[in-house]
């Protein structure tokens, strides 16, 4: 079992708010990546246990998402937003210098295993670019030095 | 975080920058709840019939009278009935919902709970797109604290009317804001759009009768019941009543969130307000309405920004995401980023909107690299006039407007590529 028991009791929880018990699938598979950093076929498997349903189920909402994922990633994501409103302000060439200096293109994780760094379509934050998504945080208005300051700062 | 307030307020965010103003005591002290006291002493069709008359129209994109799509919840069904609010924000150039979200969290509360009542709804899902973290933070923090205080819960403010609060983050897909998909999406499946009819207010949320409103139409709902019909029509225009958050980027001064009424000319956002291009460089074209509505050329920015105007002009007023780009644009590389984003998004149910994305998106990018022809200009046009109204959901059509609009007003930008090959404006924004 690697879906932990904490983990276990906050889905129950998140059920109960649903008239149906799949209205919590989407809020469980948020908490068991909380726990594991992402959900692997096996764990895909036991939240279909939970569920009730077949793995094939969760699979296609698994895939169907971009924030969940279904191998490991770097200790953290790194998002620049690359949609017209960022690109018209330099979010394209930020994206391109981030690349060099991590030594690594879109899409893929540094060779420590630090950071995975993507690009992302508009994030809501328009007016306040080019932006970075680091985790769950937003980081607005950056320069080259200002978004390798933070890239440096994450361990 | 560190969001950053209107540069023009009006009712909607005047107290968005105080601090204390998203805490519940906060809220009261400047008449929050007032209103929501006020309405669950009226009977419920009075308050349908208060919005009605307020005129006001969704915010979320379509622009659909809200009072209407109340009044479309079965009255005499014994079926649980719910409300959900779209606070799915993902249209490109949109970021208001996120402010009215992080500052105004009881605002929409309050909006929700008098819709509650108008409805007979007894719950209500809040979807935040899954990016939100922190916005959903605040808004999870408002909605405890309406419960200690029992304004949400059994007995609502102290009257026998039961209403549940539920907020939902979503996980990363556009077409979750559909409201359609969104009702999937929310049943733990994948964001699909369904068939309609049915529609929600027969068939929504796990199959109940539904209303899907947009986070900031629940903000203008506390201000209809509080001042009236008459005051609300005070602002805008007689068609398309109240003020609206616009969010003006790109190739501007001041980008930023601006609450101003609807009707308000598009060049007087840009030139007054946002302090018009930078570095004396002249405007190009302007995306009005978040990335699905047409862009207008230079000579059209007179044009006031309400539906009945915008239409005139083959555009529309979308979420009032206002994308700026200035002479320099190659708007051949724009509609690269555009085609790219609904190829990505598309779900993928249609064939029209699957492969024609997919065309769109392979026959700009050909012209961008210089290896188009003339010829796959009017492909473009052909193709996205065939994804029109043909599918299950209007993302296909929000896919082919913005092709359709770029080469109605920048047929030469593409025809230059045609010709030189490759694309001659260099000093365009990187891609
Ligand atoms: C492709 C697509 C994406 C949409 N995205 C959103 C969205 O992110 N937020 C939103 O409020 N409405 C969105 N809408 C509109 C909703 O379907 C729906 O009309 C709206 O939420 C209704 O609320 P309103 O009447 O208050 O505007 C979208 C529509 C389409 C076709
Ligand atoms: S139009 Fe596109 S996004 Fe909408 S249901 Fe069809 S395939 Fe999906
Ligand atoms: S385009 Fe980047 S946040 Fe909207």
């Amino acid at each position: 079992m690697v879906i932990s028991e904490d983990t276990r009791a906050a889905i129950d929880s998140e059920c109960a708010k649903y008239p149906q018990k799949r209205g919590g699938l989407l809020p469980a598979m948020h908490l068991v990546q909380k726990q594991l950093g992402h959900i692997a076929p096996e764990t895909a498997v036991e939240l279909a246990e939970i569920f009730d349903i077949r793995p094939v189920e969760v699979m296609e909402v698994l895939t169907f998402y971009n924030m969940f994922f279904s191998a490991p990633r770097g200790r953290h994501n790194v998002y620049v937003c690359t949609n017209l409103p960022c690109a018209l302000r330099g979010s394209r060439t930020l994206l391109a210098q981030i690349e060099s200096h991590l030594g690594i293109a879109a899409g893929e994780t540094t060779e420590d295993g630090r950071i995975s760094l993507g690009h992302e379509e508009c994030l809501g934050a328009c007016a306040y670019a080019p932006m970075l998504r680091v985790d769950e945080t937003y980081h607005e208005n950056l320069d080259l030095e200002k978004a390798n300051q933070i890239l440096d700062g994450l361990e | 975080m560190g969001l950053k307030v209107p540069y023009v307020t009006s009712y909607l965010t005047e107290h968005c920058a105080e601090d204390d103003y998203v805490s519940l005591a906060g809220y009261e002290a400047k008449g929050g709840y007032r209103a929501a006291k006020k309405a669950l002493g009226m009977a419920p069709q009075e308050v349908i019939n208060l919005v009605k008359e307020s005129g006001l129209q969704g915010r979320g994109g379509a622009g659909f009278s809200t009072g209407m799509k109340w009044s479309f919840m079965p009255q005499d069904s014994d079926r649980p009935k719910y409300l959900v609010c779209n606070a799915d924000e993902s249209e490109p150039g949109s970021f208001k919902d996120r402010l009215l979200l992080e500052r105004t969290p009881h605002k929409m509360l309050e909006g929700i709970l008098i819709a509650a009542w108008a409805t007979g709804a007894e719950k209500t899902f809040i979807y935040v797109r899954g990016e939100y973290a922190f916005p959903a933070d605040v808004v999870q923090r408002a909605i405890d604290e309406a419960y200690e205080k029992g304004i949400l819960g059994p007995r609502c403010m102290g009257k026998s009317f039961a209403h549940d609060v539920v907020l939902m983050r979503g996980a990363g897909a556009y077409i979750c804001g559909e409201e359609t998909g969104l009702l999937e999406s929310l049943e733990g499946k994948k964001g699909q759009p369904r068939k309609k009819p049915p529609f929600p207010a027969q068939y929504g949320a796990f199959g109940m009768p539904s209303t899907v409103n947009n986070v900031e139409t629940f903000c203008h709902v506390p201000h209809i019941v509080d001042q009236g019909a008459d005051w609300f029509r005070g602002f805008g225009t007689e068609k398309s009543p109240g003020t609206t958050l616009f969010g003006v980027s790109g190739h501007v001064v001041r980008p930023g969130l601006y609450e101003l009424p609807l009707g308000t000319p598009l060049d007087e956002i840009i030139f007054e307000h946002a302090g018009g291009i930078p570095g004396g460089r002249k405007v190009k074209g302007v995306i009005p309405g978040g990335m699905s509505m047409p862009v207008l050329p230079a000579g059209q920015l007179d044009v006031p920004m309400a539906n009945e105007y915008l239409r005139e002009r083959q555009s529309m007023l979308g979420t009032g995401g206002i994308m700026v780009m200035d002479e320099t644009t190659c708007m051949v590389r724009a509609s690269c980023i555009i085609t790219y984003f609904f190829r990505d998004e598309s779900c993928g149910q249609c064939t029209q909107c699957r492969e024609g994305t997919g065309w769109l998106n392979k026959i700009v990018n050909r012209l961008e690299r210089g290896a188009g022809s003339e010829k796959d200009i009017d492909i473009l046009v052909d193709v996205a006039g065939k994804m029109e109204g043909q599918t299950i959901c209007a993302f296909a059509d929000a896919a082919a407007w913005p092709v359709q609009g770029m080469i109605r007003h920048f047929r030469g930008d593409f025809e230059e590529h045609v010709r030189q090959q490759k694309c001659p404006f260099s000093g365009s924004f990187e891609l």
